[in-house]
């Protein structure tokens, strides 16, 4: 039983043989996986691993290594707020806190409907955006406020 | 200086500016074909070195000098392209992506054949995955023309350009650690000797490039080596891009020459401090750089001229903050991230980025004293030099900068438990 999908496997194995070695393919895999499934699951690294020939801690020393590659599930939507230097120098941190509470999860967890998971992520380079965020790898900002941003998510 | 045209970001505002009818109609490309029409690849190296095109990552160096190191002979040779921006305060890679990708590819182009590279490998952070998508659709654009491929333009050189996404994590910028990313291992700093120029990407020769630099090298086989060292500081000479960002009217990248006084970067570009405020100070190369006081805000912005007062130009990430910023407080979000990033590799960066990160706390919560500022010196002393990679040095440097320039304010905070700043009126 495989833990990847038919059109995931096809994905990993186009790119086992992409690159000069096998194992340079792992962070390529990783994302198809990430990016289909959400987050990687151990039975998805193993297999990701395997087909790479690179050894399971081997592969989750690298896995791990990396903010966005998740090891546990995450909501539908994943908002990556900055609260670095710059963000924080324009409300970033307080951005980051209202979120929380108006969702009721402190940084790092998921909302108990699935909707929803909130981040404390380092400096984005968006500063030019700041209080900058983004919301599934994409950038939004300025952001005027927590509600403001929940309000756009909800439309 | 007031005649400067933009170069780098001369395209950022068209319509389509990404794509490549607009590229090619406002002159794109035009320097792969003169180079593959009329040019040896050494003389390719020989243009870039007359440039005095310096690399714009933060180090410096003279670039043309760096593509010379790569043996002649090697069969396999790799270009790795660093579009890894995460230090605090940069924010130019992503602008210039976004405005002209395929100046970028054109670069690349330029570089492989100079230095007789059959691929290149654009590693881009992970978060930045609109910059890889419009990276990935300009390189398909360039293939379908003949630009890339086998047999570039009826020529005998061929490339291909991998773009490679990191996934979030600063170290990855470090140009051994980001060759050990590709390769699929934990992206931990290599030993030096040997050198990536020798022994790099999958075991060859490998270039390592900052984005900016490779976007410089178009029109410097395009317009030629003398118009380049015509603009700025000839021991550093082309166009910049600063970011400029935190307390300004108008924070955002803007393209000057080389060496423009910091001053006129704050208040004529970026519309100086807002809300009525005055300048508190500025962090000129983002985090690793020791910040400058309002006093020395006449400096040049340039590698050399702020070496000599003692910070770095980095990768032209400057953060301005207003007289209300406690500069401990900052340093503590800074160490912060350092302590977040370090990749626990050495010990003197693994057990220093923690202890500096906790006796900031301590001396921004009130609990701290002036044993914890002279402890805060000694951890960074220890920090500096004994580590694989420069991050334990970056690290370090802003700190022990600070401390002998805001002396006085660590002192404050030591002896009040508070920040001065914060002092009731």
């Amino acid at each position: 039983m495989s833990a990847l999908s038919e059109a995931v496997r096809t994905r990993v194995g186009l790119l086992a043989v992409r690159f000069p070695t096998k194992r340079a393919a792992l962070l390529p895999a990783l994302w198809v996986v990430q990016e289909t499934e959400g987050w990687i699951s151990g039975e998805a690294l193993a297999e990701v691993a395997a087909t790479l020939d690179v050894a399971p801690a081997d592969a989750e020393g690298v896995a791990s290594f990396y903010f966005l590659f998740s090891r546990r599930p995450t909501g539908r939507r994943v908002i990556d707020v900055c609260d670095n230097l710059v963000c924080g120098a324009n409300g970033g941190a307080r951005l980051l806190a209202d979120l929380c509470a108006r969702l009721g999860i402190a940084p790092g967890e998921t909302t108990a409907d699935g909707r929803f998971t909130v981040r404390r992520q380092e400096c984005i380079a968006a500063c030019d955006q700041a209080p900058a965020v983004q919301v599934d790898l994409e950038y939004r900002g300025p952001v005027a406020s927590a509600d403001a941003l929940l309000a756009e998510l909800d439309s | 200086m007031s005649t400067f045209e933009p170069v780098l970001l001369r395209r950022r505002g068209l319509d389509r500016s990404g794509d490549l009818d607009v590229y090619e109609a406002t002159g794109g490309y035009r320097a792969l074909r003169k180079a593959l029409g009329s040019m040896t690849p050494q003389q390719v190296i020989d243009e870039v070195s007359a440039s005095n095109l310096r690399g714009r990552g933060g180090a410096g160096f003279p670039t043309g000098r760096k593509w010379s190191f790569i043996p002649k002979d090697a069969p396999v040779k790799y270009l790795a392209v660093n579009a890894d921006e995460s230090e605090p305060g940069t924010f130019n890679n992503r602008v210039f992506i976004d405005a002209d990708p395929h100046a970028l590819v054109e670069g690349i182009l330029l570089c492989c054949y100079a230095v007789g590279i059959g691929a290149a490998y654009l590693y881009i952070r992970g978060e930045n995955r609109a910059g890889a998508r419009a990276l990935e659709r300009a390189i398909a654009q360039a293939r379908e023309k003949g630009y890339l491929g086998k047999g570039i333009l009826g020529s005998a050189f061929s490339c291909e350009i991998e773009v490679f996404r990191g996934a979030g994590a600063y170290i990855c910028g470090e140009e051994t650690a980001l060759l050990e990313s590709i390769e699929g291992r934990r992206p931990q700093p290599r030993s030096r000797p040997p050198f990536p120029a020798l022994v790099g990407l999958f075991g060859k020769p490998t270039v390592i490039n900052n984005v900016e630099t490779l976007g410089c090298v178009p029109d410097i086989v395009d317009r030629g080596a003398a118009w380049f060292k015509s603009i700025g500081p000839e021991t550093a000479p082309g166009p910049k891009l600063y970011c400029l960002s935190g307390h300004v009217r108008r924070p955002g990248v803007y393209e000057r020459p080389m060496g423009t006084p910091l001053r006129e970067l704050i208040e004529e570009h970026a519309g100086g401090i807002r809300d009525g405020k005055r300048l508190g100070f500025v962090i000129p190369g983002a985090a690793a750089s020791t910040a400058l006081l309002p006093s020395e805000i006449d400096v040049p912005m340039d590698f050399d001229s702020l070496k000599k007062l003692g910070t770095e130009l980095g990768a032209g990430g400057i953060t301005v903050l207003d007289e209300t910023v406690c500069i401990v407080e900052t340093l503590e979000r800074l160490a912060r991230f350092f302590r977040h990033e370090s990749c626990g590799k050495c010990v003197p960066c693994r057990e220093g980025t923690v202890w500096q990160h906790r006796l900031l706390e301590h001396l921004v919560d009130g609990s701290g004293d002036a044993r914890d500022v002279e402890l805060l010196g000694s951890v960074s002393r220890q920090m500096t030099g004994r580590t694989l990679c420069a991050l334990g040095a970056f690290a370090a440097a802003p700190q022990l900068g600070a401390l002998g320039k805001f002396s006085e304010h660590f002192a404050a905070h030591a002896a009040m438990g508070r920040c001065p700043l914060k002092a009731v009126a």
